[in-house]
């Protein structure tokens, strides 16, 4: 006797009711915040939110907004040199740790480590590294370089660059790992092919493995792209967004105004401005993996 | 000009000894194959060859030069792998000229190669293709073409089939047999499938333990083997194998003695003269054995099993406590369990030394 | 290519010089210098924080940043751990420690049982909305949280959950559900759908289905779910900061206010023994079970 479509409705009423809490989170958690926060930020909310429409113009202000404005170069300064920092630095870590080279678990141990810290705590020690009295600053004029500067953290058009050090350092880590994977996943043939073929180690790097690692820097490139959107804790630890507004970022920008001065449809405005920056990264990398799925699919 | 000759080669890897005193002399213009099975040294052999592992001890010479310590780039060979190692993110065209190009070949130069070279394997369609968008032949194909624009002198093979499924191997197999005509190239093959060996090879190269067994012509190495492990690996369904004595030598032959099973062996079995009385075991081959209705000149035996191939039948037979297989040919197979008479062609038999193994 | 000469007939009669290898000594020189050169950069601020921790602040304030210490001392730790002051209390930042512990342990488990529902509901019995929702879920995994604070607050306020525990429980399992799904999902993916369907056959429902049979094969993935949210949920700071309420304040919070807040003289060998205590745990399971951690990375990084 076939299954009476009772029977089979009754089978799967158990999955989707086991997957309301994802519907519930996808939609109210992501979708109707969202909403929320943009139906906010056409209005003049301060503390609480109003109902009223005022169009753009919280955007206008944000825009005018000296201290926003600060911000966002900050952010696309940090995000240069860290995404920068990060991909060449990772990628030449796992390509010499590729060369098989011995101790190969301790080396990847220590480059891995500072991932497994957090934010906050990098931002902390890196301070406390940079800190011009009793930092390597002092300490390398105590070892007889007078003249020895390195006071960025406390230098308004440098500070970025601390930062990025500091994030450079966490994250390098990660990068390696993705590229080391990749490069694990080329086929020891093709090495062998390529020596037969006489060409260059390096050569074969750049012709062949760069190509083929595609996927995986695109990765690396989305990731790291959005923790820079995102940074805000190693801020709060290392520079508090000092000195004065130097190191201010969007995120952090926003989370003042939320809480500290009460301003959430201001807020709210940078915070769509930030989406829809984030929606700009991913949609054209997710368009392209979808693509490239199609097209391998089709002739596999 | 492309024969390839190999004297005392030794090969270690770590403490273990691969390759030992091996020598091998190539042909120019023959297709060898090394054929065993796995951990035997043929893939050590051919990786030397290439110059992708560095020897210990010994010589390689290939088309007259010494290229014991030379670079791979310098020993004109190509090599097809079992993946065959096509770099993923160029196109055909590139996938040929790059090993040029890196060379610094003139662009004239390059693309006269390529042209021929893609002429002749009827690449010329192909050549904006990348490799995800072949078919394995057409794979295998620019494989090759990598190897040709180098004007390589020997071409080597890593068992470039293992990979793919029975149709597709049998349709290539075919394919690289009509290549290596129309190329008259020097080719060594190293795979562990003995149908591969016996149907692409001029000559076989039985391997085992980083020895080579036996090297002769397939048709040779299978109906004369030089021992017991290299006739036992040719052949489907194996030899059948029979220990028991030997006895009375007559102007026939010799009498052979295996439990209740009595035959007298044609002087032609033996390659030397047979030590008298000795212990030997008898190897008949499937394809040498008929069934007969039993009577005094055949022995009986019953039917065990039965495999219809298809093209003919093996049937697995206990005769008087012996195990053996036979291959036949009949409109109707045998029933299982009946009993039948056993037909063999003993002039195409061998006999081996059970100690040693070697043929005698 | 470079033609070969043709000596028909013998061969050369002595081998051909042994290839020098010395010309790869200066490559591989260069490679394992760049390697120890960048482990030392890599190792410095462990090495700092370390020895600065057990310093006494005179050794501090001499501003040698790399001399071990002439005096060792425990004092900071101690200091650290028992009195120092994260707000108004000061009673160190144990009491940060047990915060971030009683809101990892229910977090971790809560986020990775919704992780393995969703990602085996999926796989296995692939809704008709599924794949839609799960797109839109992962792309949630990318929405900076600022986006999605204020209304997550009010609502939380409303319905009384802003600033306790299992408000800040939840938060985490919302914010850790993508990544937790697809992990889940990539792994159920590689379990041969006929295990399933012998399973349904043999009378199996839905939840016996992922109770019985799919939870118990999915351990692997779940020691990497269990790393990755434990390190992640640990290290979190803003989440923490805004909707855990003043007394489940997380230990990085807590960090945070005592070395940034703090009035009078910087005690840095606290700070640092502070730092280090609140890195303890995710650098310990981090040092146990590295190989499982880059895997959760590559896992988690591969998206679909």
């Amino acid at each position: 006797m076939p299954p009476t479509r009772r029977g089979r409705g009754l089978r799967h009423a158990a999955a989707y009711a086991a997957l309301l809490p994802m519907v519930a989170t996808v939609l109210l958690a992501y979708l109707g915040t969202v909403a929320w926060s943009v139906r906010v930020s056409v209005s003049s909310s301060r503390t609480l939110p109003i109902g009223d429409f005022i169009g753009f113009s919280q955007y206008t202000r944000l825009f005018a907004s000296e201290r926003w404005m600060l911000s966002l170069e900050n952010m696309a300064l940090f995000g240069a040199l860290f995404i920068v920092g990060c991909m060449v630095i990772g990628f030449l870590l796992a390509v010499f740790i590729d060369q098989r080279v011995k101790g190969e678990g301790i080396l990847r141990t220590v480059f891995l480590y500072p991932y497994a810290m957090s934010f906050v705590a990098t931002g902390l020690v890196w301070q406390w590294l940079l800190n011009p009295e009793l930092g390597l600053q002092s300490t390398i004029r105590g070892l007889g370089f007078p003249n020895f500067t390195f006071d960025w953290i406390v230098q308004q058009d440098m500070v970025m660059f601390a930062i990025a050090l500091a994030a450079v350092w966490q994250a390098s880590g990660l990068v390696m790992a993705l590229m080391l994977a990749g490069l694990r996943g080329i086929d020891d043939s093709l090495w062998k092919a390529a020596r037969i073929d006489g060409i260059p180690a390096w050569r074969v790097y750049l012709s062949i493995v760069l190509p083929m690692l595609g996927p995986s820097i695109g990765t690396a490139l989305v990731l790291l792209s959005v923790g820079v959107v995102k940074v805000f804790d190693v801020v709060v630890a290392m520079t508090q967004g000092g000195p004065g507004l130097a190191s201010e970022v969007p995120a952090k920008f926003i989370i003042d105004n939320l809480f500290g001065r009460a301003n959430i449809g201001l807020a709210s405005a940078a915070s769509t401005v930030l989406l829809i920056t984030v929606l700009a990264v991913l949609a054209p990398w997710l368009y392209s993996r979808q693509r490239s799925r199609q097209h391998e699919g089709a002739h596999g | 000009m492309s024969s390839v000759s190999i004297q005392q080669l030794g090969v270690r890897m770590g403490a273990a000894n691969i390759l030992e005193a091996l020598d091998l002399s190539v042909h120019e213009g023959e297709f060898l194959v090394l054929l065993g099975p796995s951990g035997c040294g043929k893939s050590t052999l051919l990786h030397s060859i290439a110059g992708l592992i560095d020897v210990d001890a010994g010589s390689i010479h290939i088309g007259g030069q010494d290229v014991t310590w030379a670079d791979p780039k310098d020993r004109s060979i190509g090599m097809v792998f079992q993946s065959y190692a096509l770099y993923p993110t160029m196109n055909v065209e590139r996938n040929m000229s790059f090993g040029l190009r890196v060379a610094g070949l003139p662009k004239q130069e390059i693309s006269r190669r390529v042209e021929r070279a893609s002429k002749m394997l009827q690449l010329d369609q192909l050549l904006s293709r990348k490799p995800s968008q072949l078919s394995g032949g057409q794979r295998q194909r620019v494989a090759i073409g990598r190897a040709l624009v180098r004007e390589a002198q020997v071409f080597l093979f890593d068992e470039p089939l293992s990979n793919l499924d029975a149709k597709l191997r049998t349709e290539l197999r075919r394919e690289l047999k009509q290549l290596h005509r129309e190329l008259g190239a020097t080719m060594i093959y190293v795979t562990h499938d003995q149908v591969e060996a016996m149907t692409l090879a001029s000559r076989v190269a039985v391997m085992r333990g980083g020895h080579i067994q036996q090297i002769g012509a397939p048709g040779e190495v299978y109906a004369k083997p030089a021992n017991m492990f290299v006739a036992g690996f040719l052949g489907s369904p194996t030899m059948n194998f029979i220990r028991g004595r030997l006895g009375e030598v007559s102007r026939t032959g010799v009498r052979f003695h295996a439990g209740a099973f009595e035959a007298t062996l044609p002087h032609e079995v033996f390659v030397n003269r047979p030590p008298l009385n000795a212990e030997v075991v008898l190897g008949v081959r499937p394809e040498h054995i008929t069934l007969m209705p039993a009577s005094e000149a055949s022995p009986g035996a019953q039917v065990t099993l039965v495999e219809p191939m298809g093209s003919h039948q093996v049937v697995w037979l206990d005769m008087q406590g012996q195990r053996i297989a036979a291959s036949i040919n009949l409109p109707e197979p045998p029933e299982l369990g009946s009993s039948t008479g056993v037909v063999m062609d003993l002039t195409r038999a061998c006999a081996f030394n059970p100690a040693t193994q070697e043929r005698l | 290519m470079s033609a070969v000469i043709h000596t028909p007939g013998m061969p050369t009669a002595l081998p051909a010089a042994r290839r020098p290898r010395s010309l790869l000594r200066p490559a591989r020189i260069g490679i394992y210098a760049f390697l120890i050169v960048s482990a030392a950069f890599f190792l410095l601020p462990l090495y700092v924080m370390l020895i600065t921790s057990v310093k006494p602040m005179e050794e501090i304030r001499l501003g040698h940043l790399f001399a071990l210490p002439m005096k060792m001392t425990l004092e900071p730790w101690a200091q650290a751990w028992f009195t120092v002051c994260t707000g108004l209390q000061c009673e160190g930042i144990r009491g940060g420690f047990w915060n971030s512990v009683s809101i990892v342990v229910p977090s971790t488990i809560v986020s990775i049982f919704f992780g393995a529902l969703n990602g085996y509901a999926l796989s296995f019995w692939r809704p008709k909305f599924g794949n839609g929702m799960f797109l839109v879920l992962l792309m949630g995994a990318f929405v900076p949280y600022q986006v999605v604070m204020f209304p997550l607050v009010r609502a939380f306020a409303t319905m009384s959950l802003f600033g306790t525990l299992p408000g800040i429980v939840l938060i985490h399992t919302i914010f850790g559900m993508p990544v937790m799904t697809l992990l889940f999902r990539n792994y159920y993916t590689t379990v041969p759908r006929e295990l399933f369907m012998a399973a349904r056959i043999d009378g199996g429902g839905f939840w016996r289905i992922f109770m019985q049979l799919m939870l118990p094969m999915s351990l692997p993935i779940i020691v990497v779910a269990i790393i990755m949210q434990v390190t992640g949920i640990w290290n979190d700071f803003i989440l923490g900061l805004v909707f855990a309420g003043r007394e489940h304040l997380p230990m990085t919070v807590q960090l945070n206010n005592v070395i940034n807040t703090t009035t009078g003289e910087r005690l840095y060998n606290v700070n640092m023994a502070a730092t280090l205590l609140t890195s303890l745990v995710p650098l310990l399971i981090y040092l146990v079970s590295g190989r499982w951690f880059v895997r959760g990375i590559a896992a988690g990084a591969v998206k679909g």
